[in-house]
């Protein structure tokens, strides 16, 4: 009896966060980008869909401001023809969008949504699979997603969805490890993996780009400054900032999205890997996509962002919150996790609708030359940073002299290695 | 691990198996071969060692076999396919298979069955308090730090050697761009 009820805890677990709070967020997601990007170009976007009272002799229509737009387009998706062209590769071609969407929701399950929710006395937490790998489970899981891309490239066996496939496979590749060691500071940091702890050491002394407060109190109080640490906390966020701007971009290259949505652009490879997909296969593919997105951002906002938590000091109070048996602080924080992540979501959004597609060697470029080299130097100011404390001057003074003798080295072998663009001969 | 889940991770990593050779298609023995491995991080998983399952995907099937794919697919994939298997190398193989099937039988039957203890977690704390007290508390409050104690008995006890071994990779590393870049010279 016991065995069923933790069963259906599970079963209830995932098919709630997974399918009633992520899935939801991808329609979202995409209202959003179109309304965004309306507001951005001076348009309005889809305001239409919705009740049509004037059938019923109103003098308006209810629109919901559009919100029932993703649900218009998914209907359009679901009843469009499913057209197979009769030069691919069958198996592969079917088997593509399900392996591009499958990894995304996958990954959810590590994602620490909110604290414990209490249910006559028996704290439940609100993740999925407590893991001791949290952010190794989420980088080999998505790691997955490029084989939907790259075989769906291959399988259609055309020009341009092949290149759109190889495009993509090296990005993503090539940005993997920028992602992977950008990560390894957060991780010193904290010395743990466990995504529950992370947050929840940042619930108690302060988001790692936003040290505001600590068990002492807010920055404003002065038991705050009287921590030992809060010098060293606020050193680190240097190193934690870099960290954030690498790890940040990096997804967004990772989820192939504006600024670097090489493998789909449409001036160069009619539509990339997608090109000879249509109906739901299609739209599968970008559910993939804001799926990664939504996946992408909730763990930069659990990474740096302080996750569920709602900061100074107020966690503990919405720990404490009850609705007469039950718990419900979990839900709270839950709520407040969700305004991070659509926050964040926006703001990919506005990045997408702001800045210029990269050219493919710069992508390449950017991956390999600045932002591997400028992770790993962020690996040893990082550690630097950390071990400060405990060691003397002498040996501090010389890690430093040794971190900024070898950023001069690859910085001169930068500027030497660089090719020079020839003149054109005429 | 409960049983049902370890037969259904052996099974899908036996199958992933049998498929990378049987399978005429290159690329679908490339991707029953990240199938395996999946299976084999499974088990890993089950056998409580997370830490060497997600690597193992992380490693294996996120990178290595993509690579794998990306070179396949760029290859001629027809004749590949037209190629009939010649009977020496199946039965060479077929052999070998079945001498190290002998073998592991052999082995396994002469080993007895030893009892399953729980791990001592309060011995090994204290054992770890000295010279590493994170280890330590989690150890204590009866968890299994996997990550922790591979990173502590890499970096502590085999320090040298991974130094020496991330040079080599380096010179690889080096030399691979030294000897690509010639050809163009």
């Amino acid at each position: 009896m016991d065995l069923l009820i933790t069963l259906l805890i599970i079963v209830a677990k995932v098919i709630g966060l997974t399918f009633l709070v992520v899935l939801p967020l991808v329609p979202i997601s995409v209202y959003f980008e179109r309304r965004f990007s309306a507001i951005i170009q001076d348009r309005v976007g889809p305001n239409r869909v919705g009740v049509p009272l004037t059938w019923f002799g109103a003098k308006k229509d209810f629109s919901f401001f559009g919100l029932i737009q993703p649900m218009a387009d998914g209907v359009k998706l679901f009843l469009k023809e499913d057209f197979t062209p009769s030069h691919v590769r069958k198996a592969f071609y079917w088997l593509a969008p399900a392996l591009t969407v499958v990894p995304a929701l996958v990954t959810v399950c590590v994602v620490p949504f909110g604290s414990d929710i209490m249910i006559n006395g028996h704290a439940e937490k609100l993740v999925i699979a407590n893991l001791d790998v949290g952010p190794l489970f989420i980088f080999a899981i998505s790691s997955l997603a490029v084989y939907g891309i790259t075989l769906a490239g291959w399988s259609s066996n055309s020009k341009f969805p092949f290149i759109g496939g190889v495009r993509s496979t090296a990005q993503m590749i090539s940005y993997e490890i920028a992602l992977g060691l950008s990560v390894v500071p957060v991780l010193l940091f904290y010395g743990d993996l466990n995504l529950s702890h992370i947050v929840e050491a940042q619930a108690q002394r302060g988001w790692l780009l936003l040290p505001l407060w600590n068990e002492h109190g807010a920055f404003f109080t002065e038991g705050y400054w009287k921590d030992p640490e809060v010098l060293n906390q606020w050193l680190f966020w240097i190193p934690a900032m870099i960290a954030f701007v690498i790890f940040t971009t990096s997804v967004f290259a990772e989820t192939n999205r504006m600024p670097f949505d090489l493998p789909e652009c449409e001036t160069e490879l009619v539509g990339g890997y997608h090109t000879e997909y249509s109906s739901m296969k299609f739209a599968m593919f970008f559910m993939g996509e804001y799926a990664a997105m939504v996946i992408g951002s909730s763990l930069v906002v659990t990474l740096f962002l302080g996750g569920w938590s709602l900061g100074f000091g107020a966690d503990e109070w919405i720990k404490g919150l009850k609705i007469g048996d039950v718990g419900i602080g979990g839900f709270v924080h839950m709520a407040v996790f969700m305004a991070k992540v659509v926050a964040f979501i926006l703001f990919f959004i506005l990045v997408r609708w702001t800045v210029p597609r990269f050219r493919y060697d710069q992508l390449m470029r950017l991956g390999w030359v600045i932002f591997f080299e400028a992770a790993l130097l962020n690996v040893f100011l990082a550690a630097i940073v950390i071990a400060l404390p405990q060691f003397g001057a002498i040996v501090n003074i010389a890690a430093v002299v040794v971190l900024v003798v070898v950023t001069a080295a690859l910085v001169w072998a930068l500027k030497v290695s660089e090719k020079k663009p020839a003149p054109l001969s005429i | 691990m409960p049983l049902p889940l370890f037969w259904f991770f052996a099974l899908v990593m036996l199958f992933g198996g049998v498929a990378v050779v049987a399978l005429r298609n290159p690329v679908a023995s490339a991707l029953s071969m990240v199938a395996s491995f999946v299976g084999l991080s499974g088990l890993f998983i089950g056998l409580n060692a997370f830490f060497v399952g997600i690597i193992q995907i992380l490693v294996y099937a996120g990178a290595i076999m993509v690579l794998f794919i990306f070179i396949i697919m760029l290859l001629d994939l027809k004749i590949e396919e037209k190629r009939a298997p010649k009977l020496a190398p199946l039965l060479g193989g077929l052999g070998i298979v079945l001498g190290f099937t002998i073998q592991l039988i052999g082995v396994l039957s002469k080993t007895p069955n030893a009892d399953w203890k729980p791990l001592d977690l309060a011995a090994a704390s204290a054992a770890h308090a000295q010279s590493s007290p994170g280890i330590s508390t989690k150890l204590a409050e009866g968890h299994l730090p996997d990550v922790n104690l591979i990173g502590d008995i890499l970096f502590k006890g085999y320090n040298l050697p991974l130094q020496i071994v991330g040079v080599l990779l380096l010179v690889a590393t080096i030399g691979v761009v030294v000897l690509s870049k010639r050809q163009e010279a």
